[in-house]
Parts: C-alpha cells; sequence; structure tokens
C-alpha cells in the first residue's frame, strides 16, 4: 500500500497541480497577514475561507484523480495485489498531498509572521486538524462517487451537488427547520443537526474557540457547555474521524463487489 | 458706615484663627481618631499622620477638613463602615481606606456621607472594599481622584465603588474604580456631572442611572465590565466622549438604554463590545458622531423606541451593523458611514448614491429566531444575505440610510485608546 501511496502521491507532484494548490494557500496566508498584521484576526477570515474550499477542492480533485488515473488503475488490477491495498493507496496519495499543501501553504506565512508569539497559536493549530479532516472526509466521499458511477460527466456533478448539498442546502434546510419549529426547544436538535454535517461542524468548532462565541448568546451557551468541555471537544473530532471512517470503509466495501 | 465694615472685617479676619488644627499620629496627644474626633467642632483641621489605624464606625457630625499626611491607612478589619459623615462642608483628603465589613443587610462603605452639603472627597484609595463611597440625600458633593477597588466575585455578596442616592448638584471625575459590583451607581441624582473616570473590571456594571435626571458623563473609560453601562429610567442624559469597551460576554452590552428620554449621546467610541449599544423603550435619543468598531451588533434597538436619530456614526467591521425589532417610529439613519457598504458616488459629493440597508436578512431572521445564530458565518447565510441585499423582500423596507457616507467621519474622542 506504501509503494502505491508514495507512486500516487509523486504522480500528483509531478502534475504540479499540487504545488498551484500549495502556492495559492502560501499567497492567501501572506496577502491575509499583510493586509492585516494580526495573527489571531486572520485565522477567523482563514476559517471562513478553510471551511468552504477545502471540502470542494477535495471533492473535485479526489474524483478527477479517481477518473484520470483509471487505465493505470486498471494495469493494477491485473497485478496479483489486493484491490483494498491499490485504492487506499491512492487515497492516501491524494488527501495527504492535499494536506500537505494546506499545512505548508499556511504553515509557512504564519510562522514568518510570529505564531509562536501569538496567542492564536491553538486556534490556527485547530484549524489546520479541521482543514485536514476536511480533506480526508472530501476525498473520500468523492471516491465513493466515483467508484459508483462510471460515467465521468454524472459521477463529477454528482461530487459537486454533494458539496453544494453539505456546504449550502443543508444550512438552508437547517435554516428553515429552525424558523418553522421556532416553538419547540431547539438546542439538542441544532446540536445534533450539526453533528451530521461536517463543514458545520468544523465551523461551529473553530467559533467556539474564537472570542465571536460571545454572539452566539443562549443557543451557544448550549454548545459551548457540550464543545467547550475536553469531553465535547474529544467527541466532536471523533465525529470527524467517523466521518473519515465510515467512507473509506465504504469504498472497501464497493470495490469488493465491483466488477472492473 | 465705617464702623460696621471694620467689624465685618474684624469678623472675617477671626474666623480662620478659630479653627484649630488637631493631630492624630502615635505620639501626638490624640492616638487615635476617634479619640481627636471628640476634641473637634466645625470648621477644624484633623491631620491624621501616616501609621495604621484600625478603626471602624467613625461618626462625624461636623464639617471638618480631614487630611492625611504621610498616607495614612484606616483598616476597617472587615467590620462595618469605616468614617461616616453628617454635616455640611467638609473635607477628606490623602487616605487609605482598607477592608471594610460586608452585611446582606447593611451597606458598609468606606465613607458614607448622610444629608450633607458642599463637600469634597479627594484623593483616597479605598481598598477591598464592600461599598465605597455612600453618598445619601446630599448635594454639592465633589467626589475625584479617588482609587477604589474591590476583590469581590459575585453580585449578590459585593457592593458599589461609588453609590449616590436621593441626591442632586455632584461632581464625580478622576476617579479609577474597578473590582466592585457596580463601578458607580446613580439613583435618584440630579444634575450630575461625572467626567475622566476609569471604571473596569467590575462584576456588574461600570456605570448604571437609575430615576435620574438632567446628568451630564463625558470623558469615561469603561471597559471589562461583567454587563458595560446602563442606563435606565432616566431623563435628558448627555453622554460623550466616553470609551465603551471590551465588554464582552454572553449578556454584555456597552451601553444599555432602557425607558430613557430625551438623551444626547455623541463622540462616543464603543469597541469590541458583543453588543455596542442595546436601546429599549427609549424616545428622542441622538446618537451622532460615534465610533462602533468591532462588535458584535453595533446597535440592537429592541421594541417601543421612538424618535432615535442616528446621523454621521462610524460602523466598521462588526458582526452585524445594526438588528431593529418592531417598527421604526420615527427613527432614522442619515449620513451614517458603514464599513460593509458598496455603493458609488457618480458625482463625488462623499454621499454614497444609493441608500444602504443596514439590517441584513440573517441579522433579521436571527431577531425571530435566536437559535439560527448557529449558522453565523456559514456560506449559506452569506449567499442569503446577498440575495437580499440586491432586492429586499423581508428587511424592513423604510429601514435605510438614504444618504451614507463613502469615507470614514473622522472623530476625536479625545481620550487615548486603551486596548
Amino acid at each position: 500500500m506504501f509503494k502505491i501511496l508514495k507512486y500516487s502521491f509523486f504522480d500528483l507532484m509531478r502534475s504540479s497541480w499540487s504545488y498551484v494548490y500549495f502556492a495559492f494557500y502560501l499567497v492567501l496566508g501572506f496577502v491575509l497577514l499583510f493586509l492585516n498584521n494580526d495573527v489571531s484576526k486572520a485565522v477567523i477570515t482563514l476559517m471562513n475561507i478553510i471551511i468552504v474550499l477545502t471540502p470542494l477542492i477535495g471533492t473535485i480533485f479526489g474524483v478527477m484523480y479517481f477518473y484520470n488515473s483509471k487505465e493505470f488503475t486498471e494495469l493494477l488490477l491485473a497485478q496479483p495485489i489486493k484491490r483494498t491495498t491499490i485504492f487506499m493507496g491512492q487515497y492516501f496519495g491524494v488527501s495527504v498531498s492535499l494536506a500537505l499543501s494546506l499545512i505548508l501553504g499556511l504553515g509557512i506565512p504564519f510562522l514568518a509572521y510570529g505564531l509562536f508569539q501569538s496567542s492564536a497559536i491553538f486556534e490556527f493549530g485547530l484549524l489546520l486538524v479541521v482543514g485536514t479532516f476536511l480533506n480526508f472526509i472530501f476525498v473520500a466521499l468523492a471516491f465513493n462517487i466515483a467508484l459508483s458511477h462510471e460515467n465521468k460527466i454524472k459521477g463529477f456533478g454528482y461530487a459537486i451537488l454533494m458539496w453544494l448539498f453539505l456546504a449550502v442546502i443543508y444550512d438552508g434546510a437547517f435554516l428553515i427547520s429552525l424558523v418553522i419549529f421556532d416553538d419547540y426547544p431547539l438546542d439538542k436538535f441544532s446540536l445534533i443537526a450539526t453533528m451530521f454535517n461536517p463543514i458545520d461542524l468544523s465551523r461551529i468548532l473553530i467559533l467556539l474557540k474564537l472570542d465571536i462565541s460571545a454572539l452566539l448568546g443562549y443557543t451557544g451557551a448550549v454548545f459551548k457547555q457540550f464543545f467547550g468541555t475536553s469531553l465535547g471537544f474529544v467527541l466532536s473530532l471523533g465525529v470527524l474521524g467517523l466521518w473519515v471512517i465510515l467512507p473509506v470503509w465504504r469504498i472497501n466495501m464497493k470495490l469488493r463487489k465491483k466488477d472492473f | 458706615m465705617n464702623k460696621s465694615w471694620a467689624i465685618f472685617l474684624f469678623v472675617c479676619l477671626s474666623l480662620p484663627a478659630l479653627a484649630k488644627r488637631v493631630e492624630v499620629c502615635a505620639t501626638c496627644p490624640s492616638q487615635s481618631i476617634a479619640s481627636a474626633l471628640k476634641k473637634v467642632e466645625h470648621g477644624d483641621e484633623l491631620v491624621i499622620k501616616s501609621g495604621v489605624y484600625k478603626e471602624h464606625d467613625l461618626l462625624v457630625p461636623f464639617g471638618i477638613r480631614v487630611i492625611g499626611e504621610g498616607d495614612p491607612v484606616i483598616d476597617g478589619e472587615m467590620v462595618g463602615t469605616i468614617m461616616t459623615f453628617g454635616a455640611d462642608s467638609f473635607s477628606v483628603e490623602g487616605i487609605t481606606f482598607k477592608n471594610v465589613g460586608q452585611s446582606y443587610t447593611k451597606d458598609f462603605a468606606a465613607i458614607r456621607v448622610t444629608k450633607s452639603k458642599n463637600f469634597t472627597i479627594t484623593n483616597n484609595i479605598l481598598e477591598n472594599v464592600f461599598f465605597g463611597i455612600l453618598v445619601e440625600k446630599s448635594k454639592f458633593g465633589n467626589i475625584t481622584n479617588n482609587t477604589i477597588s474591590g476583590t469581590r466575585k459575585n453580585e449578590s455578596n459585593s457592593g458599589n465603588g461609588v453609590q449616590v442616592w436621593h441626591s442632586s448638584q455632584m461632581e464625580i471625575s478622576g476617579n479609577e474604580v474597578f473590582g466592585m459590583r457596580d463601578g458607580l451607581y446613580f439613583e435618584f441624582v440630579d444634575n450630575a456631572e461625572i467626567h475622566d473616570n476609569r471604571s473596569h473590571h467590575n462584576i456588574r456594571y461600570g456605570l448604571h442611572f437609575m430615576f435620574s435626571n438632567d446628568d451630564a458623563y463625558y470623558r469615561n473609560v469603561f471597559s471589562n465590565n461583567g454587563a458595560g453601562v446602563a442606563v435606565m429610567f432616566s431623563k435628558k442624559i448627555i453622554m460623550h466622549h466616553n470609551r465603551f469597551e471590551l465588554n464582552w460576554g454572553d449578556a454584555s452590552y456597552g451601553l444599555l438604554l432602557k425607558e430613557i428620554y430625551d438623551a444626547e449621546i455623541h463622540d462616543n467610541v464603543f469597541e469590541q463590545n458583543t453588543i455596542g449599544i442595546n436601546t429599549e423603550g427609549s424616545t428622542r435619543i441622538n446618537y451622532h458622531k460615534n465610533v462602533f468598531l468591532r462588535n458584535g451588533w453595533a446597535v440592537k434597538v429592541a421594541g417601543g423606541c421612538y424618535d432615535n436619530i442616528f446621523t454621521e456614526n462610524d460602523f466598521s467591521h462588526n458582526a452585524f451593523d445594526l438588528s431593529f425589532d418592531g417598527h421604526l417610529n420615527g427613527s432614522y439613519f442619515k449620513n451614517n458611514y458603514w464599513s460593509e457598504y458598496t455603493g458609488y458616488d457618480l458625482d463625488k459629493n462623499g454621499i454614497g448614491d444609493v441608500p444602504y440597508r443596514p439590517v441584513k436578512l440573517f441579522s433579521y431572521v436571527v431577531n425571530q429566531t435566536p437559535e439560527t445564530i448557529v449558522l453565523l458565518r456559514s456560506l449559506f447565510v452569506d449567499i442569503i444575505n446577498f440575495s437580499e441585499k440586491v432586492s429586499p423582500v423581508f428587511t424592513p423596507d423604510d429601514l435605510l440610510d438614504n444618504e451614507p457616507l463613502m469615507k470614514r467621519p473622522t472623530i476625536d474622542v479625545g481620550i487615548p485608546k486603551t486596548i
């Protein structure tokens, strides 16, 4: 598996897209810090970008990579290698290279602007952890979709729809249900609804660590009681982990029966 | 004629000679303040030399000057009130008061003033007190340059720094108050001037007005207080050149207005408060040239507000500029600067050609259903805010600034930034 991971990883490196992605974050980081020398404020702006963009990039990259390397995959499948090994190698190759672009691309400018002297180091760390999780989650989801659809256009369409659903439509439905069921106690509901969407979960997890959380008021107090404790924090990271494990597990299930 | 002048002159010249000076120190005839107080009468001078005096419940029923020389300390040993004045024309200066007792039924204070006129309390240090300076039914008082601090942790067993009750014509200036329940508290106080004070890290309010009319407060700094500053049930209060900072928490505001009539609020800075101004049931209020910087909500207008007029204010980088409940009722916004304004100015007169709508759709939704705030900073929210901005459907039609400023107005508050 490690060998295939290495092949996928270097393949991506050669394709120069990971460099573009890396350069994008690098420039973003430097520009943000240049415009606003305050590390902790830059973290807030970055959060807005990361929770939308990493899932999108992860989804598109995952689907594109899967369809593009189909011929190579079929060649590998002809060899005496386990299917799981091949696909897990590819999955981790894509995810790791994307995560590295993110971590290095943002890490370097922030280090250069004195992250270690700043009090925002914990928030920044959390941001990177959450970003990495989102990467792994959305690449896994994209692989799932690509595995289920031979038709590239269809697969691509579903992948984008999936991103659109989790990033936008889900929140819309969430908002509408909150407004409609206004007369009922909604704290538990909103807590659970957040858990079911990795993007929302990441957003809340970071928001609560920033001082903007005071805006959340009464509802925020319920969230804080849950996420603020170390148990809630571990639990929500656990849920993010589950969001990685479940799609990966489904990839492996699907592989067993799939006729290539 | 000449004779009467001579008598008058004689009386004038002999008056100071009548006043005597009584000293208190370890080697003086009076070694305690209590014993010295038996020797003084109206118009005398009581000089307390340096040293620690463990005394409390000192009653001063005559107008004397109490002067501390060489930083004397009066330690109340956590028993009760330290000094109570009940006379006209007295003054207290240069003394450190320490350790005032705590009570759930009595208002123990370091300095208590009842039914007095023309008094001055200046340059004192009050440490670990329950109530600091407690003034009741008095007039023409001057409380300046005192430092008042407490170490209380919760509201129920703590007192206020300066509490004035049922008084008028008071001037309170240059004091620093921290660690108390309310920094400055005024109830039934008319014609007071409160200026150049610093009230910070108090458990509840930095400044609290109740049922007080015709007062002014200016050049004060209120920062890091539990719930900010509250002005309630008062008329004709003028608030200007103050800084309201870092009142940040689940139930905090820079300034809370409740049942206020005819107030002027101008040239203040509200920076990094959860809610800059929270106003409820307030009528005829002019907000002019205030700066709202990086607050959660810059202004939150709840029901029952009439004729609240906002002109030439600077709304910059707030999470929400405005939340408005109910009808406009004659309130309006004109010539304000809004950092989120994206309009243009073709005729270059400094005023935007398209109106600005300060209430975002999300802010409106949150007002209706507070739970929806969990979607703060979600992409969906940005999208609906944008679409609402392009074609307003839900937000009130008439709630807009028709002539928004293109550039930030220069507003000089005159107090240096403390954060």
